[in-house]
C-alpha cells in the first residue's frame, strides 16, 4: 500500500566550490523507508562528506515515522560534523518540518538552485 | 430555528501500515466538498494519517484481524473525524517532543504523531473505550469563514 521509497545519490560541486552529496528521494517516506533514507545516507563516506542535501521534490507522503528517520540522520550527521540541508518540500511539509523543529538542524530551501547557491 | 444537517461517511481499514492513506484520501474528499482550502485539507490529511497509524500500531497492535473505523461527520462549518480501534486507549498524553533532546540522544527520535495531530487540527481528544475496547481519537477541523 505504501509506495516504495527510491533513493539515489548525486555528487555535485556548489558554485562556491564545495562538494555536495545530494540524496534524491522518490515515493513515500514512512516506516518502511529505513534502508532508502538511512541506508543511503550511511553509504556516504564519512571522512569526505561534509555537506548533505536532501531532495524531497518527488516525495508525495511523509509521516511521523519518516520524520523520525530524518531525525536519526540528523543525529548521525551532527555526530560526524556534517551539515544537512533540504529542498523540494511542499508548503505543507515545510510547515510540518518547521513545527517539529527540524529546521533548527537542517536548512530548508525551496529549490535545488537556491540550495546549491547557498552552499 | 435552522436545522443542522449532518452528513456522515464511514471507512473501515485493515490494521496494516499504509492503509491510513485510504482514510487520508476520504477525509480530503469530504473536506474539499465542504469547501476547505487546500492548506487545511493538507493539515487534515496528516492529522488523520497519524491518528490511523496510532490506531493500527498501538491500538490494534498490527493485528490484521482487527479493523480501524474512521467516521467523518460534517456539520455546517466543522468536520469531525473519529478514528476507532480495539485498544485500551491512552493512559496519558505524551509530553511535547523536544528536537534538541532528540538530536542529543536524550529522547526517542519517534513520537511526533500526537504532537502533529494536536498542532494541525482545531480540537483533538483521546477517549478510552468502555470495557477496554473501542477507544477513539476525535478530531475537529473548522471551516473558518473569514480565512477559508
Amino acid at each position: 500500500m505504501q509506495t516504495e521509497t527510491k533513493a539515489r545519490v548525486d555528487q555535485l560541486t556548489s558554485p562556491a566550490g564545495h562538494p555536495v552529496s545530494v540524496l534524491r528521494y522518490e515515493g513515500d517516506i514512512a516506516s518502511t523507508s529505513k534502508d532508502a533514507v538511512l541506508g543511503t545516507y550511511q553509504s556516504l563516506p564519512k571522512a569526505t562528506t561534509k555537506l548533505v542535501l536532501l531532495d524531497f521534490s518527488k516525495v508525495d507522503y511523509i509521516n511521523s515515522s519518516g520524520i523520525a528517520l530524518v531525525i536519526q540522520m540528523l543525529i548521525e550527521a551532527s555526530n560526524s560534523g556534517q551539515k544537512v540541508y533540504a529542498f523540494g518540500l511542499s508548503p505543507h511539509f515545510t510547515k510540518v518540518f518547521t513545527m517539529v523543529g527540524i529546521t533548527k538542524y537542517a536548512g530548508l530551501f525551496p529549490g535545488e538552485a537556491e540550495a546549491m547557491a547557498a552552499l | 430555528m435552522m436545522e443542522e444537517k449532518t452528513t456522515s461517511v464511514e471507512v473501515r481499514l485493515p490494521s496494516r501500515m499504509g492503509y491510513e492513506k485510504v482514510a487520508m484520501s476520504t477525509a480530503a474528499a469530504v473536506a474539499k466538498l465542504m469547501g476547505f482550502k487546500e492548506e487545511r485539507v493538507e493539515d487534515l490529511k496528516t492529522a488523520v494519517a497519524e491518528a490511523c497509524i496510532n490506531a493500527i500500531e498501538h491500538g490494534n497492535l498490527l493485528n490484521e484481524g482487527l479493523s480501524v473505523g474512521v467516521v467523518l461527520s460534517s456539520v455546517d462549518d466543522a468536520l469531525e473525524v473519529k478514528v476507532i480501534d480495539d485498544g485500551k486507549g491512552l493512559k496519558s498524553l505524551p509530553p511535547k517532543p523536544d528536537i534538541d533532546r532528540k538530536i542529543h540522544g536524550e529522547e526517542d527520535p519517534r513520537g511526533m504523531g500526537m504532537f502533529l495531530i494536536q498542532a494541525l487540527v482545531d480540537e483533538a481528544e483521546w477517549v478510552k473505550g468502555t470495557n477496554g475496547k473501542s477507544s477513539y481519537v476525535r478530531l475537529v477541523i473548522r471551516l473558518d469563514k473569514d480565512t477559508d
